[in-house]
This record gives structure tokens, C-alpha cells and sequence, in this order.
């Protein structure tokens, strides 16, 4: 009995090490003083946090990232509350097939998106910029958003709406003021997902960014150069430590809606 | 039962009326023409099996529904072109859909946002409609929080605030455990001649509508079957269907043998010959074979060896089955010389025991308590 625990265990804490320890590398050779990432370490250092933030390509392709990602997720997760709300509380002539329509980029091939919006945006003579990625990361994101909008939608007591308008609100008064709250712990899930998404996402950024630099692309471009990669290597924990922050905020505004309700916690980020 | 149930003139102000009101749902007949006149400061049920179009009727009542033709009128105005939020109905709902986010006293103060008075004021408004359904102090609680009951009277605080003309009841005590079920039925009742306003409650529970209601309207498929009194509806259904849907009753074949002067003589294999006036009889179902002759269980007595009865009628009986309730009896009785059995129910009053199976009896009855459907 024990011994079977034991080996499970092992088990288990060696699945954790294979997932964790490439990321926990990083900021070990981050603050590693030496240019070659290997061990030995040599030193302490934090020079390779400055030499990120001197490089103004580097800035450029984070503050490109940054927007296209808050503009993509907003994007999505709007998007995503209509479809949600449409899907879940009306019936429609053929609204499995519109679900499944809007639900198709999720299982399509990055590629192939990529490769047929660049294909049409170049049709219509629209030129590339971060818009086009924008575009391409809402239509990607927005699946992901639906699916956890949806289940945030249907499991709302369709009268508790009716009930506001009964008592004399508007629609949307009824919407902004009961089903809106109410929801927002998936909203804020869906914000963080699509964020996520669009941020490490490279093949649409590659392939309608132009010329502009996104976090991915950069990243890739800046691998043939060897001299880079420490600062790279910076960037990449500043990404690790800004990620868990978001899941920790995301996660405690999650749990306090559902306590907030009175609701059990039902799994979640963390 | 409250005993001194309120006896409304007839006269009383039409405060509901629905006229020949039709609604398809694409190619379901929901409504099929709906005739419905309800009085001012009644306690109003509909009462059906569920699908009869109860709940479809009281949500274009409502107002969340619209209508395929008709009219509704509330209080002598057109409903038309009246959205839920502007009618001078409000709504108890079967979830009672109170708003988790909030606490009690929002959740009842939700209706007074448009409101003009002062913050004082309406926190006066709130405090007293807590206190009318038995809340007062529950203020600050989160309404999550609440048993299922605490819901229900948020529920109705929230909808009684705005004084209504009408309050809709959609099956608001279906939720709740058979002790507490009965307790909210005699509160509501006590609250509804409290507040004088008009209720209207849906119910697929044939005794809670005769417990609470002034007039029940008994609906299947779409259709008012009955419009009457509680103790009409149970002593004179119309139909087969309504004397099913009350109440329990013994059902028997009978056969007509002579037709005069409103006057129905019937044969009926057990009971004997029986003269029934026109008053007693109603319709059948549209399946049944022949006529039938039905008689609630509580208008039979059993009689014991040596033991008379003032009724006018007796018959030999062989106890079949007897069921046990504490309060109740119920026999199973097989008629003599025939295979039908009835089921009677005897109070277990002092001094009256308990039948055994097996045992050869008689049961006293009157003619004045059948019914015969045909």
C-alpha cells in the first residue's frame, strides 16, 4: 500500500521536474554573470535586466505584444459574451452550426488561419501592422473565451433577468446589473486566457505582423545571435514572474465572486 | 383549510381579463382560446397538469410573453403594447430568482431604484416589507445565504414593495419540504388579505389550490376545463378529467335505463338502481366506453356489524385491503356479487376501530354525492 503511494509519488515529482525545470533555469542564467548558458554558473548579476531594458527593439516588441494582447482579449471576451449569451439562452434556426462555426479556429491549424488571413488581408491591399495581428489573435482567442463564457452563461438562473425586468429595469439594466457581476468571474477568465493566448503566440504575429516586432518573433529572430540569449533569458523570467502574477490576481478575483455567491470552488487556475 | 374563507361579492371589480387569447409556439397550440375574468383582491389559481399552458398563461399575464391573438386587459387597460417592466404586475418565480450578488435588503430594495424618494425613505419601505413577510432585521444578510424558504419571503417582499395590482405566483411553494410547504400556504393567504392585492398562483398541486384559492380555474391542454369555487370543483366536476386531477374518486360502470323530466335513472352493477337530477351529471372522457358514476372516498361510511347509518342507502361490502394513516382509514372494498373495488377513507375518531382484511361489512351512502359522467 505505502510502497505503491511511494512510487506514485516519485511519479509524480518527477513529471513535475520535467514540466518545471527548463522554466526554473531561466532565472538562474538570467542573473548568471557568464555569456554561455551552462553550467557552471559564474556570478550574480542583474546586468542582462539592463541591457534588456536598453534595447529599443526589444521595448518596441513588448509594448507591441502588450497591446495586440489587451486588444485582442477585450475583443474576444466581448465577442464572446454575445455568442455566449446567444448560444445559451435563445434558439435559432441553425445555431449548432453557427456555434461550430464560430468554435472552428480551435481546432484549426494555426497555419492555415495564418496562411488564409494573410492570403485575403493582402486580397483587400489592407497593410500589415499590429491591427492585422489583432485581428488574427481575436479570432483565435475567441473560441477559448466562448467556451468558458458559456458554461459561465448557462449556469445562470434564467429568471433571475426576468425577475430585474419584472421589478421595472430595462434590458440592459437587467443585464448590467444581474447578469453582468454575475458572470464576471468567466469574463475574467476569459480576459486572462485570451491574453495568454495572443502574448507567446507566433505564427499569425509572424505572418501579419509585417515589420513590426511581437514578443515571439523577436525572441526567435534574436536566437542565431548568441551574445543576446542571457537577455533573453532576463525577459523570459520577467514573462514567468508577470504570468503568475495575472493567474494569482485572476484566481483571487475568481474565488471571491464565488464566494461572494455562496458557490462551491470548482477547480480554477491555482 | 382556513375555515372563514373570504366570501368576495360577485360584483367585485374585474382586475385580469383575458379574451379568447390564442399562442402558437411555431406549430404548438399553447393557448386555445383563453376566457378568463379575474375579480379584484382574489386569490386566483390555475391549476393543471404541467404542459396544460398554466405557466404560459401567467407569463403573458406577465407580459413575457406575447400573445398569437386576444387580449389582455389588467385593471380595464390594454396590455398590448405594455412590456413586463410597465405592467402593475409582479412576479414570485418558481427558482424565486433572487439575486445571489446582493444582500436581502437590495435584493428588495431593487424594484424602488427608479424611484425618486430619499434613501431614508425607501430603507423605511425595505424594513417594512421585511417585517410584513416575517424578516424583519435580515437586512444584511447575503441573500445566498437564505433556506429555501427565507427565499421565498425575500421573494415576495421584493415583489410586494412596489404594491402591485396583481401578484403572479409561479408554483412558488414547489421547492419547499411538505411541513414548510403547508405553513407558506396559510401565510400567503394571511398576507394576501393583509395586502387586499389580487393574487394569481400556478400550481400543479390540487390541494394547495383548494387550500388557498377564492376561484380555481382547472386547465389541460391548453384550455380552462372548469372555472369555479374549491368546493364546487371538488363535489360538481364538469368532467371526467377535473374529478381525476381533485382529489381521489371511485369510479363504476353504470348504465342508463331511463330519461325524464331531468331526472337520470342509472343501473350500477354493486350500488343498485340510483336517480341522479341533471346537477349531478357531467361529462366524459372522450375515450370512455360508456357512462360512469363517480364518488368520493369520504362519502361512503363503513358500518359496523349492528351499527345504522341516517344515509338512505347501504351495501354489502368484503373488505379487500386496508391502508393505515394515523389520522385516516382507507378500505379497499369489493362490492358484493361484482369484481369493482372502492376505496373509502373512515377519520379514526375515539371509540371507531380499525377493520381488518377479509372482514364482511356494509357501507352507508346517498344518492346527493355521486356524480355521473357521461
Amino acid at each position: 500500500m505505502s510502497g505503491r503511494s511511494n512510487g506514485l509519488r516519485s511519479y509524480a515529482l518527477l513529471y513535475l521536474l520535467f514540466l518545471y525545470a527548463p522554466i526554473l533555469l531561466l532565472p538562474l542564467f538570467a542573473f548568471n554573470s557568464g555569456t554561455i548558458i551552462a553550467f557552471p554558473l559564474q556570478g550574480f548579476t542583474t546586468d542582462w535586466f539592463t541591457q534588456m531594458w536598453g534595447n529599443p527593439t526589444l521595448r518596441r516588441a513588448l509594448s507591441n505584444s502588450l497591446i495586440i494582447a489587451v486588444s485582442a482579449s477585450v475583443m474576444a471576451t466581448c465577442l464572446g459574451v454575445f455568442a455566449a449569451r446567444a448560444s445559451t439562452r435563445f434558439t435559432f434556426p441553425g445555431k449548432g452550426g453557427i456555434m461550430g462555426f464560430i468554435m472552428l479556429p480551435m481546432v484549426l491549424p494555426e497555419i492555415i488561419v495564418a496562411m488564409s488571413l494573410l492570403v485575403v488581408l493582402l486580397g483587400l491591399g489592407v497593410e500589415l501592422s499590429i491591427l492585422t495581428v489583432i485581428l488574427g489573435h481575436t479570432l483565435i482567442c475567441m473560441p477559448y473565451g466562448i467556451a468558458i463564457l458559456s458554461t459561465a452563461f448557462s449556469s445562470l438562473d434564467r429568471s433571475l433577468e426576468e425577475a430585474a425586468y419584472d421589478l421595472g429595469e430595462t434590458k440592459w439594466g437587467a443585464f448590467r446589473l444581474i447578469t453582468l457581476p454575475l458572470v464576471m468571474p468567466g469574463i475574467i477568465s476569459s480576459l486572462l486566457i485570451s491574453f495568454t493566448i495572443s502574448l507567446d503566440e507566433f505564427i499569425i504575429a509572424f505572418f501579419l505582423a509585417g515589420t513590426e516586432p511581437t514578443l515571439p518573433t523577436y525572441i526567435f529572430s534574436q536566437l542565431r545571435f548568441p551574445k543576446q540569449i542571457p537577455s533573453i533569458m532576463a525577459l523570459g523570467t520577467v514573462l514567468v514572474a508577470l504570468s503568475i502574477l495575472l493567474l494569482g490576481i485572476g484566481e483571487y478575483f475568481r474565488r471571491r465572486g464565488i464566494a461572494r455567491m455562496g458557490g462551491k470552488n470548482g477547480g480554477g487556475f491555482l | 383549510m382556513i375555515a372563514s374563507r373570504d366570501q368576495r361579492p360577485e360584483t367585485a371589480r374585474p382586475m385580469i381579463e383575458c379574451n379568447e387569447i390564442q399562442k402558437y409556439y411555431g406549430d404548438y397550440h399553447a393557448l386555445r382560446g383563453i376566457d378568463l375574468v379575474i375579480r379584484e383582491g382574489e386569490f386566483f389559481s390555475l391549476l393543471g397538469p404541467s404542459g396544460c399552458g398554466k405557466t404560459t398563461l401567467l407569463r403573458t399575464i406577465a407580459g413575457f410573453e406575447g400573445i398569437s391573438s386576444g387580449a389582455v386587459l389588467i385593471d380595464g387597460k390594454h396590455m398590448e403594447n405594455v412590456p413586463a417592466n410597465s405592467r402593475p404586475t409582479n412576479m414570485v418565480f418558481q427558482s424565486y430568482a433572487i439575486f445571489p450578488h446582493l444582500t436581502v435588503a437590495q435584493n428588495v430594495a431593487f424594484g424602488l431604484r427608479r424611484d425618486p424618494r430619499g434613501k431614508s425613505e425607501k430603507a423605511a419601505l425595505v424594513e417594512e416589507a421585511l417585517a410584513m413577510v416575517g424578516l424583519r432585521g435580515y437586512g444584511g444578510r447575503a441573500a445566498h445565504a437564505l433556506s429555501g424558504g427565507q427565499r421565498q419571503r425575500v421573494a415576495l417582499a421584493r415583489a410586494l414593495i412596489l404594491k402591485p395590482k396583481v401578484l403572479l405566483l409561479d408554483e412558488p411553494l414547489s421547492a419547499l419540504d411538505r411541513k414548510m410547504r403547508e405553513q407558506m400556504q396559510v401565510e400567503l393567504i394571511k398576507l394576501q388579505r393583509q395586502v387586499g392585492i389580487t393574487f394569481v398562483l400556478v400550481t400543479h398541486d390540487q390541494e394547495e389550490a383548494l387550500v388557498m384559492s377564492d376561484r380555481i380555474a382547472v386547465m389541460f391542454d391548453g384550455e380552462i376545463a372548469q372555472l369555479d369555487e374549491p368546493e364546487t370543483l371538488y363535489a360538481r366536476p364538469k368532467d371526467r378529467r377535473v374529478a381525476d386531477f381533485i382529489g381521489v374518486m371511485n369510479f363504476l360502470p353504470a348504465q342508463i335505463t331511463r330519461e325524464a323530466d331531468g331526472i337520470v335513472s342509472v343501473d350500477v352493477p354493486g350500488l343498485g338502481p340510483v336517480e341522479l337530477p341533471e346537477s349531478q351529471v357531467s361529462r366524459a372522457n372522450p375515450d370512455d366506453s360508456g357512462p360512469v358514476l363517480g364518488f368520493r372516498p369520504e362519502t361512503m361510511t363503513l358500518l359496523t356489524p349492528g351499527q345504522s347509518s341516517q344515509h338512505a342507502r347501504e351495501t354489502d361490502v368484503v373488505i379487500d385491503e386496508v391502508v393505515y394513516y394515523g389520522d385516516m382509514t382507507y378500505y379497499d372494498l369489493r362490492l358484493e356479487d361484482t369484481q369493482h373495488t372502492v376505496r373509502i377513507s373512515m377519520r379514526n375518531v375515539f371509540g371507531r376501530d380499525v377493520q381488518s382484511v377479509g372482514t364482511k361489512a356494509r357501507v352507508a351512502w346517498s344518492p346527493g354525492s355521486l356524480v355521473l359522467f357521461r
